[in-house]
């Protein structure tokens, strides 16, 4: 399967529709206005070793060492993780666990960093003229410059290049339709060159021919600057998408730019695709061009709680209390969230001490006239409004009577796992039922299982191995046994063929002898009649 | 410091269940306020007793379950139930059917099943029928249109005749229920049923009073009163296009080609639209989302399987409405049709 059958329509630039989304307040103006500031740089640094999604990297520092900007404090090693990188320059002064950005507010190892001040760079090593190196070792550079998908999931970009597979197109995603964020539009109003510059890398490391970039129609300004780099690059086409949320999220973006669906559990290369997003292709263009590795990047800091909403270049591993401070927010309200990520699918801080991460793109502090809390939550009347705006064409209704049930089953049978946790049927739904947060929860619970179904797999079947291993040794020996014996009659037997002693005979003597000394004692007993007689000796 | 932790989306769109249900009762208001001026004031005592009802029963069910009252009370569904319950029984009907029949259907059709969404059977209808096959005289002996009736009763008439029987002038309801020639008349699909098994054709049973110049008398405005606070509903996206479409359609279709091949024995498309109970059935009752079915393309199979079986009752059937029957049975159906119509998952073969 490939994007073939719609190659005609897709060149003529349709573009198609995904069905559901919902339209929510945009709020994009109140952080889009001006350029990306750069944050000032913070005393102290708080680097988790896995900002990705996989395995972590090798620590390569210890506690003391002096470290330069862009250092690695991690390398690949075994694992085959993505390093991280020292984002200032200074000492580091400890490692251990630290609470990381994650939903469940969970701790992992952070190695901290006192910054010197002086932000010494490690020196850069660039490769401006990429198209003479080999491909391996390109991908080799973009996953020691610790490159990850910066719009949200983080998947080592070297990693999803490495599949050497047909890829029709190369989808860059400026399409941004989370409320509140403005990172990429900011980006792109401001760096066309290098994003485009990032994807002819990407295309060229892809083998790609061709590329499509999309942006979400609320975006002029962005439109505009891309547009005016794009006259460079015959390969590469504008889409302009409507706005509609989840017009971003990677299997909608392919529906709305080819009319193609990712098959369910596939990957858009499946169907020849490969979706980056725009502050990816960035990074890519500064890690080979430049030699820079992944220590900083565009956050939206944003919510009518802080003074000063915009978007900062902040370096990964600032702790999200240094943004805050320097932004202005003041906590007025008991009820006060902090968002990490949009107000659609982003999640909430226990406290401001977790830093910075290559997935951070938006730092939203709503006022709580804003967005208020949730309300009490009520029963479904099923009036089929998540239905009406699921992307995914699920029943997400069923799906949260099955999900209390614990229907796990029914559950799959509903295509639980093709829910991909936007979040819009929440938004709808009347009774203000946490449609996601069930689902959440009912996933991890099915993987739950299966964890513990295949572990109980496992320990079955080294049981199962261990008793046949068991009983092949009984028999083993046994057999080893019997062997030794059969040897020893055998060399017995011709021991007496040679003439030399019959164990046997020895034997024989030795019954003949026990035999006569018995007689001999009855005998004895006979010829003394006393009253000996019942006494058994 | 520490800050509040919430599951996402941490946006909401703000209309809740009672946005919801408010609307459904400010789109009644044309039909109610059409219903009160050709049947009169009975209609809002109907209502004030169906709407005390539901509290009590609500209430009483809400503490034999354990739970607060508010809860329940504030989603403004048993409401929505009386007023549907009090706008489908004869306007003088006797207090005491109105209060079975709330009672029945808050108690029993909604709380029994675990209450709000969980009921399989329309609350509303189901109190409808057990009030139908329990005390059918009462149940179909609809007043006339004040406009042919030989009495106007005031606001407090009526209310004696709902809690007496009498008016204060000493007449019952069957001797309300009188036309100018001494006969008592039943209403526009009664009468046509009961003059087709006389062997009378349509053309000849129309000719009676109680017709109107589109259907019956006074039903005509109250159907097109509701079918204008449907369109409301549908305009406000509280309900969706699909039902009563559906409905209107499995209607009227048969209905037509019976009409196009035997006029003389036939209740007239149009007749069957605007009779009876069929817009408010239609727009407020099939639309209950929480016993119709679920996906867009199984509310469309919903109706119009409500609507055919409107018309087969209605023309085949032993009632000469059939809005409560159909209903029932089509929530029945409804798991096997959520079954056949779930739409197929972004990722799983299907188009785009």
């Amino acid at each position: 399967m490939s994007t073939a059958a719609n190659s005609k329509a897709i060149e003529a630039g349709q573009i198609w529709d995904f069905p559901g989304g919902i339209h929510p307040p945009q709020r994009k103006e109140l952080s889009n206005q001006t350029p990306i500031a750069k944050l000032p740089l913070a005393n102290t640094y708080v680097v988790p070793v896995k900002q990705h999604a996989g395995a972590p990297a090798e620590l390569c520092v210890s506690v003391g060492e002096q470290v330069l900007r862009g250092q690695p404090l991690t390398r690949a090693g075994v694992s085959l993780g993505l390093p991280v990188h020292a984002p200032t320059s200074g000492t580091v002064t400890s490692i251990g666990p630290g609470r990381i950005a994650h939903p469940s507010g969970m701790t992992d190892v952070v190695v901290r960093i006192e910054a010197d001040g002086n932000d010494t760079p490690a020196p850069p090593q660039p490769l401006p003229d990429y198209r003479q190196a080999a491909r391996a070792d390109v991908l080799e550079r973009l996953r020691n410059a610790g490159i990850a998908g910066l719009g949200g999931a983080g998947f080592p970009t070297a990693q999803k290049l490495a599949l050497q597979r047909p890829i029709d197109y190369l989808i860059i995603n400026g399409i941004e339709c989370e409320p509140y964020i403005s990172a990429d539009d900011r980006l792109m109003r401001e760096h066309a060159a290098t994003i485009l510059d990032g994807a002819a890398i990407l295309m060229h490391l892809a083998d790609a021919k061709k590329a499509l970039i999309a942006i979400e129609d609320n975006k002029p300004e962005a439109i505009a600057a891309m547009k005016a780099e794009l006259t460079d690059y015959p390969n590469m086409s504008l889409r302009i998408v409507p706005t509609k949320y989840p017009s971003g999220g990677e299997k909608q973006l392919i529906q709305l730019l080819t009319g193609r669906q990712v098959p369910s559990k596939g990957l858009p290369i499946d169907i020849g695709l490969l979706m980056q997003n725009v502050g990816t292709a960035y990074a890519v263009s500064r890690a080979i061009r430049q030699g820079e590795p992944l220590i900083e990047r565009v956050v939206t800091v944003t919510g009518e709680a802080v003074e000063k909403p915009g978007n900062y270049w902040v370096r990964l591993g600032t702790p999200v209390g240094e943004v805050l401070h320097y932004t202005g927010f003041q906590q007025s309200d008991p009820a006060q969230r902090i968002i990490m990520g949009g107000p659609m699918m982003g999640f909430t801080l226990p406290d401001t001490d977790v830093p910075v991460v290559k997935i951070t793109n938006c730092l939203l502090l709503p006022s709580v006239q804003e967005l208020a809390p949730a309300q009490h939550e009520m029963n479904c009347i099923r009036c089929g409004a998540c239905a009406d705006v699921c992307p995914a064409q699920l029943l997400p209704q069923q799906l949260q009577w099955l999900a209390k049930a614990k229907d796990y089953d029914g559950l799959e049978g509903q295509n639980l796992f093709d829910c991909i946790e936007c979040g819009a049927c929440a938004y709808v739904c009347p009774s203000e039922i946490p449609l996601v947060h069930y689902y959440r929860k009912a996933k991890a619970e099915i993987r739950t299982l299966a964890r513990e179904k295949a572990k109980a797999e496992v320990a079955r079947e080294r049981f199962e191995a261990r008793q046949v291993r068991l009983e092949r040794e009984k028999e083993e020996r046994l057999e080893r046994h019997r062997k030794a014996a059969e040897a020893r009659k055998k060399a017995q037997a011709e021991q007496v063929k040679a003439g030399g002693d019959n164990p046997q005979d020895a034997v024989q003597a030795a019954i003949a002898r026990a035999k006569a000394r018995k007689a001999a004692q009855q005998k004895a007993a006979a010829e003394q009649p006393s009253s000996h007689e019942d006494n058994n000796e | 410091m520490t800050f509040k932790l919430a599951a996402s989306p941490h946006s909401h769109q703000r209309r809740t269940t009672q946005q919801v249900m408010r609307w459904v009762y400010v789109a009644l208001i044309p039909g109610l306020l059409t219903l009160m001026y050709f049947f009169g004031w009975g209609v809002l005592w109907q209502l004030a007793l169906a709407v005390s009802t539901a509290f009590v029963v609500e209430a009483l069910s809400m503490r034999l379950r354990g739970r607060t009252i508010q809860s329940a009370w504030q989603d403004h569904t048993a409401l929505v139930t009386a007023i549907l319950l009090a706008i489908s029984i004869p306007s003088l009907a006797p207090w005491w059917l109105i209060v079975i029949g709330t009672a029945f259907a808050i108690g029993v059709v909604k709380h029994v099943y675990g209450g709000v969404g969980q009921n399989i059977f329309n609350p509303a209808m189901a109190g409808y029928v057990v009030l139908l096959i329990s005390f059918p005289v009462q149940m179909t002996s609809w007043p006339l249109p004040t406009q042919i009736s030989q009495f106007e009763l005031s606001f407090m008439d009526a209310a004696s005749v709902i809690f007496t029987g009498f008016t204060p002038a000493g007449y019952d309801l069957e001797q309300l229920r009188m036309g100018a020639d001494g006969l008592t008349m039943a209403t526009p699909l009664d009468s046509l049923r009961t003059a087709l098994n006389h062997q009378l054709t349509i053309g000849e049973a129309l000719q009676q009073p109680i017709f109107g110049t589109l259907a019956g008398l006074g039903w005509q405005w109250v159907n097109l009163a509701f079918l204008l606070g449907g369109v409301v509903l549908i305009k406000q996206r509280i309900i969706s296009w699909h039902i009563p479409t559906g409905m209107l359609l499995g209607l009227a279709v048969p209905a037509a080609l019976a009409w196009l091949f035997a006029p003389d024995q036939s209740v007239s498309p149009l007749m069957h639209l605007l009779s009876g109970a069929t817009m408010l059935g239609a727009f407020f009752i099939a639309t209950d989302p929480v016993t119709a079915a679920t996906s867009n393309r199984g509310r469309l199979y919903f109706g119009l399987l409500v609507g055919f079986l409107v018309f087969v009752i209605r023309t085949w059937g032993g009632y000469p409405d059939a809005v409560a029957f159909a209903v029932l049975l089509a929530n029945m159906t409804v798991p096997i049709i959520d079954k056949y119509t779930q739409p197929v998952a972004y990722g799983h073969g299907g188009r785009s």
